[in-house]
């Protein structure tokens, strides 16, 4: 068994036994932070499946919103179970996805182009739910209808956050898996091709549309389910929070922070965004509103200068070189 | 096996190519000749999909590939390469090959049967098929051969190989030259071949058609095309050496 093999079992034991370590009364603060950590990170990785190939979304709030309102909504109204109703969801928002991306990739709508047509489609959604405020909320938002108990399958609603946390770190570990299938396949190489010439992928059979229609569509499921467990752990959707420019920023700002191109990058990214978020806000409260994201876009910023690989994949390469220059030493 | 018949494109005003017809044989090595801006390029674009013609229409194997998409015409069994080379430089060398051995088969293969299809090309052509090799480690001429290499893991039987030899040196150009000769030799492969320069060329073609802005104004052997008034008006007096 290598090292890191070792070292991720290890972590995955401490993370299945967290809930039962002692805290002092911070368990459900930790428990709250970390299933944060867990969905963010999930909906980031979905979201760097599109962007590691150049595909970069700047509205996958869409495909958030999409998801997490149509659950809830189906709930509410139908009495839906979320079960059946996350996965209405999810179709509903990959037909969504669809919808967009074919034109995009029809017309060759690459880039920048592309950043600012999904910008666009991101703010449309959110809009959308502000406006159908009869049976959305609108910008106030949309409470989940309670169970009639403290627990229920049917309704996925615990008031118990062990639960939550333990579907979140499963959720979390299919992105991963997804993630780890997709990269090791050939439709990597595929993907990889068209991101940088689709022209020459096309020459070598390569069906450009195609590639790109499913890389969307599967972003966009895994991030509508993202959207699904969201408003299932709050209870609560709101179109600020999960649609429109600030969270399809949120999104890429974490993945840009970790890493868009390693496995683990969207997780220590969000991890040290959300990290940061609750320090400031501790820090400095209600004093000194628009603070945190002031500090946030002077990291991008630097972020994207200095280190385009992100923290994670910055540390992953310096690491590999060190290695590869140890073995040629021993050599 | 492939009949253009009065293939058309226009540029908005401009016109690329003003209804050229021309045939290629099974198992021939076709040299597509002219001066800059003749239609040359335009016409590979056109047959292998990148573009779409204004009129006219393009046959292969009995079957009217005109408006198919790249992708499937490279499933119809034809390749091509670029003047300039585009590798995919984010991928190493062996799966640049691997990609096109998977995705350009008309038939499925598996993943395994594609890398050992790859590293058979790449041998082919004399590129390393260590899996960690990359293309940031390759010349220009070693850019070419990845070119070709890409085109051949296709299974292609019509090669449209836009070689443009200017880049090279004499050695590069002879090998490039060599190599051509080999993959019609060796794998079957018709081939039709565009350049410039024609000295290079004339030495191993079996036949030459020469475009000048966008109509063929001759076809033949290459020692009568060479002769051609008309040809060599086109190159403004410039003399086609045969040795």
């Amino acid at each position: 068994m290598t090292p890191g093999r070792l070292a991720a079992l290890a972590l995955l034991a401490a993370l299945a036994a967290a809930p039962f370590v002692p805290m002092a009364g911070m368990r459900q603060y930790v428990l709250h932070v970390t299933i944060q950590i867990f969905i963010w990170s999930f909906i980031g990785g979905a979201w760097s499946l599109m962007g590691r190939f150049g595909l970069v979304s700047l509205g996958h709030g869409a495909f958030l919103g999409l998801g997490a309102y149509a659950a809830t909504l189906l709930w509410n109204f139908y009495g839906l179970t979320p079960w059946v109703g996350g996965l209405v969801a999810v179709a509903l928002t990959v037909g969504f996805a669809l919808v967009v991306a074919y034109p995009c990739s029809r017309f060759r709508i690459l880039g920048h182009y592309f950043a600012l047509v999904t910008l666009a489609v991101g703010e449309v959604v959110r809009l959308l739910i502000i406006a159908e405020r009869d049976w959305t909320g609108g910008s106030l938002g949309l409470t989940l209808r309670p169970a009639r108990t403290d627990a229920s399958l049917l309704a996925i609603q615990y008031a118990d956050k062990r639960v939550f946390y333990y579907a979140s770190l499963v959720v979390w570990l299919l992105g991963l898996w997804v993630w780890t299938l997709l990269d090791r396949s050939m439709a990597r190489a595929a993907m990889e091709a068209i991101g940088e010439d689709e022209t020459a992928a096309a020459s070598v059979g390569i069906h450009v549309t195609r590639f790109k229609l499913g890389i969307t569509a599967l972003s966009a499921a895994l991030t509508a389910l993202g959207g699904v467990l969201y408003a299932q752990y709050f209870t609560y959707v709101n179109p600020d929070t999960l649609a429109g420019i600030g969270v399809s920023l949120r999104i890429v700002f974490a993945v840009v922070l970790g890493g868009m191109y390693s496995l683990l990058g969207p997780t220590v990214g969000t991890a040290l965004t959300i990290a940061l978020s609750e320090y400031l806000r501790v820090i400095f409260g209600v004093k000194f509103i628009g603070m945190a994201e002031t500090i946030y876009g002077l990291l991008l910023v630097l972020f994207i200068i200095f280190l385009p690989s992100g923290i994670y994949g910055s540390a992953r390469g310096l690491l590999r070189r060190r290695r590869t220059l140890e073995a040629s030493a021993t050599a | 096996m492939l009949t253009v018949e009065g293939l058309t494109k226009r540029f908005g005003g401009f016109i690329a190519l003003g209804g050229v017809s021309f045939e290629v044989r099974e198992g021939e090595i076709l040299g597509l000749i002219g001066p800059n801006g003749s239609g040359k390029t335009t016409a590979f674009n056109c047959i292998s999909g990148a573009l779409t013609p204004t009129a006219g229409t393009i046959t292969f194997r009995g079957e009217d590939i005109t408006r198919l998409t790249p992708d499937a015409v490279c499933h119809r069994g034809i390749a091509r390469t670029f003047q300039i080379p585009r590798p995919f430089r984010k991928l190493p060398i062996l799966e640049n090959v691997a990609v096109a051995a998977h995705y350009g088969a008309a038939r499925p293969t598996t993943e395994a049967e594609a890398r050992q299809h790859a590293r058979e090309v790449l041998t082919l052509v004399g590129l390393p098929t260590d899996p960690h090799a990359s293309p940031a480690l390759l010349g220009a001429g070693g850019l070419k051969k990845l070119e070709l290499a890409r085109a051949l893991a296709t299974h292609p039987r019509l090669l449209l190989a836009d070689e443009s030899l200017g880049g090279l040196d004499l050695a590069e150009m002879a090998s490039a030259a060599d190599m051509l000769r080999r993959v019609r030799g060796e794998l079957g492969v018709t081939i039709v071949w565009v350049e410039h320069i024609m000295a290079t060329l004339m030495r191993v073609v079996d036949r030459v058609v020469v475009l000048d802005h966008g109509e063929k104004i001759a076809e033949g052997k290459p020692l009568e095309v060479a002769e051609d008034p008309k040809v060599v008006e086109a190159y403004l007096g410039e003399k086609i050496v045969l040795a």
